[in-house]
């Protein structure tokens, strides 16, 4: 049962000393519409943070500025040292290398094997590195996602689960010290969810990376998170452990616990 | 302001001069992906080739056999091949297989993009490290524009084997004489602006196919509709380059 997993046995205290991630003032509207509004954040080293909101609240739109996929109309967004909106292509690279990114849908290029989809950021991010070494890490990375014998399959061979698992093994592949977490548990089933979630606990113990995760799964949440932010109205509304949050009293907050 | 259906064509032509003046900025740019180009070029001219070569073929033979009768009239049957070859060679075989690789490859090229697009494969790209404009768009665009030339050359020899046939049907041409009227017929002036005219038609399907794949709308049937305007586009501007061409050779005194 889902619910019954001793979640403390398997969570890591956090260094709450240093922040990796710092969000100040972000403000994004498309048109009319105001997605976010004043949101601030900082994300220490080694913790989870997951990101709790309604669909369409800008969750998505939050961590694809962390990672320069879009900009924010202002406000500052702080990753590893860098203000990402002011950063150009080569510096931001350079910040990429160190910041993966889980798309939720996997977004694995069909027309590569599981190799050369595994290949493709160790060769593009200018790495010198020799055939061996390459082979060594994409095996590596396979292996920690329990996958290594389907190196040579094309992605559509594989199921949901195995796609979502070679997309952690091609964002670990270059040992980033952020994850960014796009709805990791979104349309797998409740056991394949849970090895997910299992997965990010590892991968949080084994590298110590700190991560920031976009949910509605509320038994991964349970599972994973150290701090829970909620992304109500564009704003951080509240910010808490899992327990702190499940025994509010605020309307708002317990509609996502019921 | 009102969007009516003449700013939303100058909006959008504008929008494509850009997409086309990024790529001649990014085509001579470092890192260059020939992996990705070879394999493009392998897909765009190899799997094309049947489909080219059988239309070129079928053109050909049909030409041939429906100018007979004309050519009949005037007792001038004798100029079938002469006749065949010039308009097989400046106009028809090239056209056609432009119109065929703007079906073939601009709705291909319109559909994967838009499908990456779609499933997030472009962003995931960006986030790689790669340029997903020079990765996916530069190799697609060069592919065809240096594939449909070949393709059109191929198709230039097959339909004028398809108009030997033809000429062989109701009359007796041996192969020597008919390779040797269509040869003295054809000039540098009659297949050399034909086949430069191919690189543009290339061009153009590439960087249509490309432009409405990469801005896809979000969606299955952003994706259809994609590959779908993709085709429209580039078979009229398959036409329209043709006919600036063919205005071109006519200044120049080509014909």
């Amino acid at each position: 049962m889902l619910a019954e997993i001793d979640t403390e046995k398997q969570k890591i205290i956090p260094n709450t000393d240093t922040s990796v991630i710092q969000i100040k003032n972000v403000f994004k509207s498309f048109g009319e519409n105001n997605v976010l509004k004043d949101f601030s954040f900082d994300l220490r080293k080694g913790e989870n943070a997951v990101v709790l909101g309604k669909s369409g609240s800008g969750k998505s739109v939050l961590i694809k500025c962390i990672i320069g996929l879009m900009k924010p109309d202002s406000g500052t967004i702080n990753v590893l040292g860098e203000n990402i909106p002011e950063l150009d292509v080569a510096k931001l690279d350079k910040i990429r290398m160190k910041v993966g990114f889980l798309f939720q849908s996997n977004a694995l290029y069909d027309s590569m094997t599981v190799r050369e989809n595994l290949e493709f950021p160790l060769k593009r991010h200018g790495l010198k590195l020799t055939k061996e070494e390459i082979d060594r890490l994409v095996m590596e990375a396979l292996t920690n996602v329990g996958l290594a014998e389907t190196v040579d399959m094309m992605p559509a061979e594989l199921s949901g689960g195995m796609r979502k698992r070679i997309a952690l093994a091609r964002t670990l592949i270059l040992k980033p010290e952020i994850i960014l977490y796009d709805e990791p548990t979104t349309g797998l089933d409740p056991i394949t969810g849970k090895e997910i979630g299992n997965l990010m606990l590892e991968i949080q113990k084994k590298y110590n990376t700190s991560s920031i995760i976009i949910s509605h799964d509320i038994y991964c949440v349970k599972l994973v998170a150290n701090r829970i932010i909620m992304l109500i109205e564009g704003k951080c509304y509240a910010i808490g452990t899992y327990e702190e949050l499940e025994n509010s009293t605020d309307k708002k907050i317990k509609q996502f616990f019921e | 302001m009102k969007t009516t259906v003449i700013t939303t064509f100058l909006s959008e032509t504008g929008k494509i001069s850009r997409f086309a003046g990024r790529f001649f900025v990014e085509v001579f740019r470092p890192r260059y992906e020939v992996k990705e180009f070879l394999r493009q070029c392998f897909y765009i001219g190899n799997k094309s080739l049947p489909l080219v070569a059988i239309t070129a073929f079928i053109m050909g033979l049909v030409i041939t056999i429906q100018s007979r009768p004309t050519l009949a009239e005037f007792g001038a049957e004798s100029w079938l091949p002469k006749m065949v070859a010039v308009s097989l060679v400046r106009e028809i075989a090239p056209v056609i297989s432009a119109l065929i690789c703007a079906g073939k490859i601009g709705s291909g090229i319109g559909a994967e993009l838009g499908s990456m697009k779609v499933t997030e494969q472009i962003d995931a790209m960006d986030v790689s490290g790669a340029n997903p404009f020079k990765f996916l768009v530069v190799t697609r665009v060069l592919a065809t524009t240096l594939m449909i030339p070949v393709l059109a050359i191929l198709a230039n020899a097959v339909s004028l084997y398809g108009g030997y046939l033809g000429a062989n049907i109701h009359g007796v041409v041996s192969w020597q004489l008919y390779w040797n009227q269509v040869f003295d017929t054809l000039a540098y002036g009659d297949i050399g602006p034909s086949i430069i005219k191919t690189f543009f038609f290339g061009f153009a399907i590439g960087i249509i196919g490309c432009y409405k794949g990469y801005f896809s709308n979000k969606g299955t049937e952003g994706v259809g509709r994609s590959a779908n305007s993709a085709v429209v586009i580039s078979s009229l501007l398959v036409f329209i380059i043709d006919l600036i061409a063919v205005q071109i050779s006519d200044l120049l005194k080509l014909t």
